[in-house]
């Protein structure tokens, strides 16, 4: 499993720089909007799906060295946001789909809960 | 940056890549899009005219291992052309060497930029067949040469210097308690946390963790006291009236955090404490804050936890994370050099 397969197969759009994905290999996923149960819930190297657009979901990203954030339903971080992302080197992609499609996409990928 | 391409890339021969090594191989692309075609290219290059004949060609590639070599008109000094082994080759098999390389060279020339980046050259590289691309200044002149090797050699430079960076920096930063003899030694770190401010949200904690792990500290660690203190300085943008301060006090068996601020306090401190119990206004709520998670989350992070509220006053939040074994600052580094701290 690695993000570049991730990004081809769910389909989705890459907010920040390009990087070689598939060196990337994240280990679990998590969903959710508040912060808070991000910092307890997401393990290390987990892809987090969320709603949040707004910067700090970089913060937190970085804190918890996520592999990646799938922001859903089209919801778009601001420039400073992105900017930031790509300074702190967190990846951030995006989609049309809801949380819910994209985790069970997410799932029947292999990837699962810490 | 030096421009000679051969010197470093030799020291990665029989090295071996360590996890920290391959860790920046990420980092590979973002560097092609930083270092410039000038800073990899080689500089000093042989070049020849139009008239010059293909046996000429034979000397120079025989004589300076190139495998091309780029074509000047000699009034001009403009490039016109490129000739390469495989040319030759061709030449050869007419029996047709002492034609001129005219007859011979590519016209049509792909080139670069000095200032193109990197990315630029991958790109060309990639799309065509050629091998090397001539460098021209802003006044179109040929000042240079770049390979594929050119650009791995360069970006292997790059990396190297960061790393050593990196590691002297993390070096100097772990012997700090054995460097230091007192009878108590301790650093402070001190951060000023303004209300309301989300933009900067989150810049306390990451700094704070970077230290820690400058410091010699396991991702472990540094993570577990980042998400506390991430947690301390969310409330403090969120939920105070002037904003706030968050003292670390770094010791080599503990780790201490002081979090202040002039108010407005909290209400029920007991109440506060109740998982899912939050204060936030929907608008906060709607950026993802307001779990009510918080302060829980904080006393999971850390061994323990004082929280003194006055409401009008202001609040004081003590935090204690006590380091044993190979997490004690100094003595524990030793032991751990070699393994991957930060990931």
């Amino acid at each position: 499993m690695n993000l570049d397969l991730i990004i081809n197969k769910l389909n989705l759009k890459v907010l920040t720089d390009n990087k070689d994905f598939s060196q990337i290999q994240p280990s679990h996923g998590y969903v959710s909007d508040m912060l808070s149960c991000v910092m307890t819930g997401a393990g290390q190297h987990s892809v987090w799906v969320t709603l949040q657009a707004h910067g700090n979901i970089v913060a937190v990203a970085r804190l918890l060295d996520l592999s990646a954030i799938i922001i859903t339903e089209d919801a778009q971080p601001d420039e400073k946001t992105i900017a930031k992302a790509n300074e702190e080197g967190v990846i951030l992609l995006s989609t049309e789909e809801n949380s819910f499609n994209i985790a069970g996409k997410l799932w029947e990928l292999g990837l699962k809960d810490k | 940056m030096a421009n000679s391409p051969s010197d470093n890339s030799r020291r990665f021969q029989n090295k071996v890549i360590t996890d920290e090594l391959a860790g920046n191989i990420t980092r590979v692309e973002e560097l092609a899009y930083i270092l410039q075609i000038e800073d990899v290219m080689t500089r000093d290059i042989k070049t020849l005219t139009p008239d010059n004949t293909m046996l000429d060609l034979l000397e120079v590639l025989k004589q300076y291992h190139v495998s091309g070599v780029p074509i000047i008109d000699d009034s001009t000094k403009e490039l016109v052309g490129l000739v390469s082994t495989e040319d030759l080759i061709k030449c050869l098999a007419n029996d047709d060497a002492k034609a001129p390389i005219k007859s011979y060279m590519a016209t049509d020339l792909i080139t670069v930029k000095t200032y193109d980046f990197l990315t630029e050259a991958l790109k060309k590289f990639s799309r065509t067949k050629v091998g090397r691309l001539p460098v021209l200044d802003k006044e179109e002149k040929l000042v240079g040469i770049i390979t594929k090797g050119d650009i791995t050699n360069g970006i292997l430079r790059a990396l190297e210097k960061e790393y050593q960076e990196e590691e002297v920096r993390r070096y100097r930063a772990s012997h700090l308690f054995e460097d230091i003899e007192s009878d108590r030694s301790s650093l402070i770190l001190r951060y000023n946390i303004a209300h309301y401010d989300f933009t900067s949200g989150g810049k306390a904690s990451s700094n704070i963790k970077r230290a820690l792990l400058r410091l010699g500290a396991n991702a472990q660690l540094a993570r577990r006291v980042g998400i506390a203190i991430y947690e301390a300085e969310m409330n403090l943008i969120i939920h105070t009236s002037n904003g706030g301060s968050i003292h670390v006090e770094i010791e080599p068996t503990q780790i201490s955090v002081y979090v202040w601020d002039n108010g407005p306090g909290i209400e029920d401190v007991e109440l506060a404490l109740k998982p899912g119990y939050s204060t936030a206004t929907e608008e906060v709520r709607e950026l993802g804050f307001g779990a009510g998670m918080g302060l829980v989350n904080i006393s999971r992070c850390v061994d323990e936890m004082d929280l003194q509220s006055e409401w009008g006053t202001g609040t004081h939040l003590t935090l204690k994370i006590y380091l044993k074994g190979e997490d004690i600052f100094g003595e524990g580094y030793q032991k751990r050099q070699g393994e991957d701290n930060e990931s």
